[in-house]
């Protein structure tokens, strides 16, 4: 009965202190949380930390929500905001805060069927500035709509489409150069 | 040719793995324990069919306000708060926004008429807003009141009686949950400490507070300064609306510098600003002493400042469309413009919501045409983010002649997305500009998005202010009092690097300036860019130091370390080196001052600074203070307001208050 009720009331529930009803809520969003925070570290283990770093916290967090937004978008927003502060702490750390720049290393390890395709999105994506790499993590997934993704980061629709358009843009530049190459 | 993005998409699928299955149980386990942890030790809370509708109406405006709230009676009294939280709100929610208080009689009527009121809302329902529910002056009072009604009112909450309808439908009982008990036994999970409210995207920059260094060991200090005031703004703005500012939100020398300060002025030829440096008691550590260093900058008579170019870069996004956003930018830009010369010369371009450029660049003695371009503007519209900072920039361009002063000035409520992506990109682009001559101030509107560590790198690197406006008087203080001195730079690159003198300074501390440190090294390097001091800016910056033998001292000293040496048997207890150019200028020059133990002496001016630098790291949780309090900083910080013509200072003592009221 529980796997049918909506993520909102769940959600609820949680924020009122219904335990059953944070697990369910969790075991629902892991994975999606997941696949979203590899598109936006790309790397494996980076996104099992970060997605570590949002369910943790979302105790916590989840007090916060007040059902003015769809809870998956809420939630999107909260990982969105994780990656953010990860980045920064890596940054003052010292360390490189782009994690599709380190990729190349995991990408040797990749299976070779993949590889390819692997070398073409690291170049991609490394190509891309930060806000373009967020747009492109957050709507690339079957998870949010374009729509839900500019509730997410926050900004109207038609900013999101811009972005979108401004990749794809850029990604055919890419292309050609490669082409030229 | 294939869409790039279906690509992009396909090759993001073959990339993805699915989780690692250990570590998502780990995961989970771990959350789990945490949320059960954070409900305190009680019971699992039964499911019931009410309450997830329940909350979701209710619980919106109860969760800003646990959210807010920082108050420890309130705190402490959890199972009352809840009580009050549904008393206060259901009849907020169904009569709109702006009910300042409740009665008895009211709250009776509302817990009445909760059966209905609970299964008539849903998640739709229009978000209420509500006011801050601690206001100055009468946060005390009202909160007794609302305790008080909280606990008389509890007994009549429907506990076992809750209504089962179209909740029972959507969300599913399980077979034992039916036990009733009380609906808000377990209300939520209360921290000691202010959550930030959902969907507040605000992002802050800061770094750690300074640490204490020895002296021996790293004698020389480097620094830029600062003439932001940001902090401040969103220091007052948090307070005002009952919560602590988060500790990463203060920035103390922004605090400090908020002020202005009746120092020594220049002398008509030399620097175009005086520094002056006075010695003066900790007002929390007896064992140390404040170093107080103070920059005048000189204020050129208003008649002969250049003719001004000012090209306002507007955010439109439809989050402007709010009463402390775009329509106080109107008002702000209004009172600004009656200080403006009938020469200086406006135009207007706006981003984000409708894009280009709505008024060109128009002489300040053409106000109808300036007045009606601003009634045009309108928050709202999704076009997105065009080249709208180049476009200011090339306006600029367009109107600056020899001798004029030209900047751009950014207004928005933390949307930057204003035709370049990369933050890095971004800044080199104005840092271009700022060296070919346009600057760049950036004025913050609104809380909730407002993304600071971006305005101030933007400004920083623009050469000028960031400041955030949130009531006119703000407006009035940025814009209109200050318009010389924000607007006609004085000396670009103000770098200050203290050496102490290990023979007689043990340790020391710089207060503040964190996102402002300078290698060593760079203060001799003029490619590094620093502060400005505009006309008749005042700077100020304050090292808490510990002379040798003082009981205060920190650090023990090494035992394996070699005695160092000390130049010559002098009393200095540091030098000071300061570095600026004159605008225009691509030389620096320098200026050294030593500090010697007979600049001695209290002022208000200086004790007002310290009572504000206090304050700051009171609201850091600064380490350094012992017990040191809120009602010391006020006690320190009255005598010293002095004649305060705009009662910027009587305003701060008034935060003072709040902030003790907050944090008890």
């Amino acid at each position: 009965m529980r796997m049918t009720t909506g993520d909102d009331d769940l959600a609820h529930a949680a924020a009122a202190g219904d335990s059953e009803a944070f697990a369910a809520l969790l075991a629902r969003h892991y994975d999606g949380l997941f696949r979203l925070s590899f598109r936006l570290t790309g790397k494996r283990d980076a996104a099992e930390d970060l997605t570590q770093d949002i369910c943790l916290g979302l105790p916590v967090k989840l007090q916060s929500f007040h059902g003015k937004a769809r809870f998956t978008t809420w939630l999107y927003r909260v990982a969105v905001n994780a990656a953010h502060d990860r980045r920064r702490r890596d940054a003052t750390r010292g360390k490189a805060a782009e994690g599709w720049g380190e990729w190349e290393i995991n990408r040797r390890a990749a299976a070779a069927d993949t590889a390819k395709g692997l070398d073409w999105l690291q170049t991609a994506m490394t190509a891309l500035p930060q806000e373009l790499r967020d747009t492109a993590a957050l709507t690339m997934g079957d998870e949010l709509t374009q729509a839900q993704a500019a509730e997410v980061l926050g900004i109207s629709e038609g900013t999101v489409a811009w972005r979108l358009s401004e990749i794809r843009k850029r990604l055919r530049t890419l292309r050609e150069e490669e082409l030229s190459a | 040719m294939t869409d790039p993005l279906d690509d992009l998409k396909a090759a993001f699928d073959a990339a993805t793995r699915p989780p690692d299955t250990v570590k998502r149980a780990d995961t989970l386990t771990r959350a789990q324990e945490i949320f059960d942890r954070s409900q305190g030790s009680a019971a699992p809370v039964r499911p019931r069919s009410d309450r997830p509708l329940f909350w979701a109406g209710i619980g919106q405006g109860a969760g800003q306000m646990f959210a807010t709230l920082t108050s420890r009676p309130a705190l402490t009294a959890t199972t009352a708060l809840v009580a009050i939280g549904l008393i206060a709100l259901v009849p907020i929610l169904r009569q709109g926004p702006q009910v300042p208080g409740l009665g008895v009689e009211e709250a009776e009527i509302a817990v009445r008429q909760q059966d209905k009121a609970v299964t008539g809302l849903d998640a739709a329902t229009p978000e209420p807003v509500i006011e801050p529910m601690i206001m100055a002056d009468e946060s005390a009072p009202a909160l007794d009141n609302r305790l008080r009604l909280g606990i008389t009112e509890q007994r009549l909450q429907p506990s076992t009686s809750a209504p089962a309808g179209a909740a029972r439908e959507t969300f599913a009982m399980e077979a034992d949950s039916a036990v009733s008990g009380l609906v808000l036994e377990h209300p939520a999970p209360m921290p000691d400490i202010a959550v930030r409210p959902e969907a507040n995207t605000e992002a802050f920059a800061n770094e750690d507070p300074n640490p204490v260094k020895v002296a021996s060991e790293e004698p020389v200090s480097t620094f830029s300064i600062d003439v932001d005031t940001a902090s401040y703004s969103v220091v007052r703005s948090s307070l005002m609306n009952g919560y602590l500012p988060p500790a990463e939100a203060v920035r103390v020398e922004e605090m400090v510098n908020y002020f202005p300060y009746d120092y020594p002025a220049p002398t008509a030829d030399g620097a175009p600003f005086r520094t002056t440096v006075t010695l003066l008691e900790t007002p929390w550590n007896s064992g140390t002493q404040l170093m107080h260093v103070a920059l005048q900058g000189r204020l050129p008579a208003i008649e002969d400042r250049p003719p001004l170019n000012l090209v306002f870069l507007i955010d439109t996004s439809g989050s402007m469309d709010q009463a402390n956003k775009l329509p106080l930018l109107k008002q702000s830009f209004r009172l600004m413009l009656g200080q403006l010369r009938p020469d200086d010369q406006v135009a207007i371009v706006t981003y984000a919501g409708s894009a280009g450029r709505v008024l060109d660049a128009t002489p300040a003695r053409e106000r109808a045409t300036i007045l009606a371009a601003l009634d045009r503007l309108d928050a709202g519209g999704s076009t997105a983010g065009q080249e709208g900072l180049q476009q200011a920039y090339a306006t600029a361009e367009g109107m600056a002649e020899d001798g004029d002063v030209t900047r751009v000035i950014l207004a928005t409520d933390g949307d930057f997305n204003v035709g370049i992506h990369d933050p890095e990109e971004l800044e080199a682009f104005i840092a271009g500009k700022r060296d070919s001559g346009t600057y760049l101030s950036v004025l913050g509107f609104g809380r909730g998005n407002l993304d600071d560590a971006t305005m101030q790198a933007l400004a920083q690197n623009g050469n000028g202010q960031a400041a955030y406006i949130d009531t006119l008087s703000e407006a009035q203080k940025v814009l209109v009092d200050q318009l010389t001195g924000a607007l006609f730079p004085i000396a670009n690159d103000v770098k200050i690097q203290v050496e102490f003198n290990p023979a007689e300074i043990a340790e020391y501390r710089l207060i503040g300036y964190e996102t402002r440190a300078l290698r060593r090294e760079d203060f001799n390097n003029d490619r590094v860019d620093a502060g400005e001091i505009g006309a008749g800016h005042t700077v100020t910056a304050l090292y808490e130091i510990t002379p040798v033998g003082s009981p205060a001292i920190l650090n023990d000293p090494l035992r394996f370390a070699a005695e160092r040496g000390t130049a010559g048997d002098t009393d200095e207890l540091a030098f000071l080196r300061l570095r600026y150019k004159k605008p225009g200028e691509d030389a620096s020059q320098l200026i050294e001052l030593p500090i010697t133990p007979a600049m001695q002496g209290n002022g208000e001016e200086s004790d007002f600074a310290a009572a504000i630098a206090g304050f700051g790291q009171l609201l850091q949780g600064s380490t350094y203070l012992g017990d040191w309090s809120y009602t010391d900083a006020i006690a320190l910080a009255e005598p010293a307001i002095g004649a305060d013509p705009f009662g910027y200072r009587r305003e701060a003592v008034t935060l003072m208050r709040l902030a003790e009221s907050l944090s008890q």
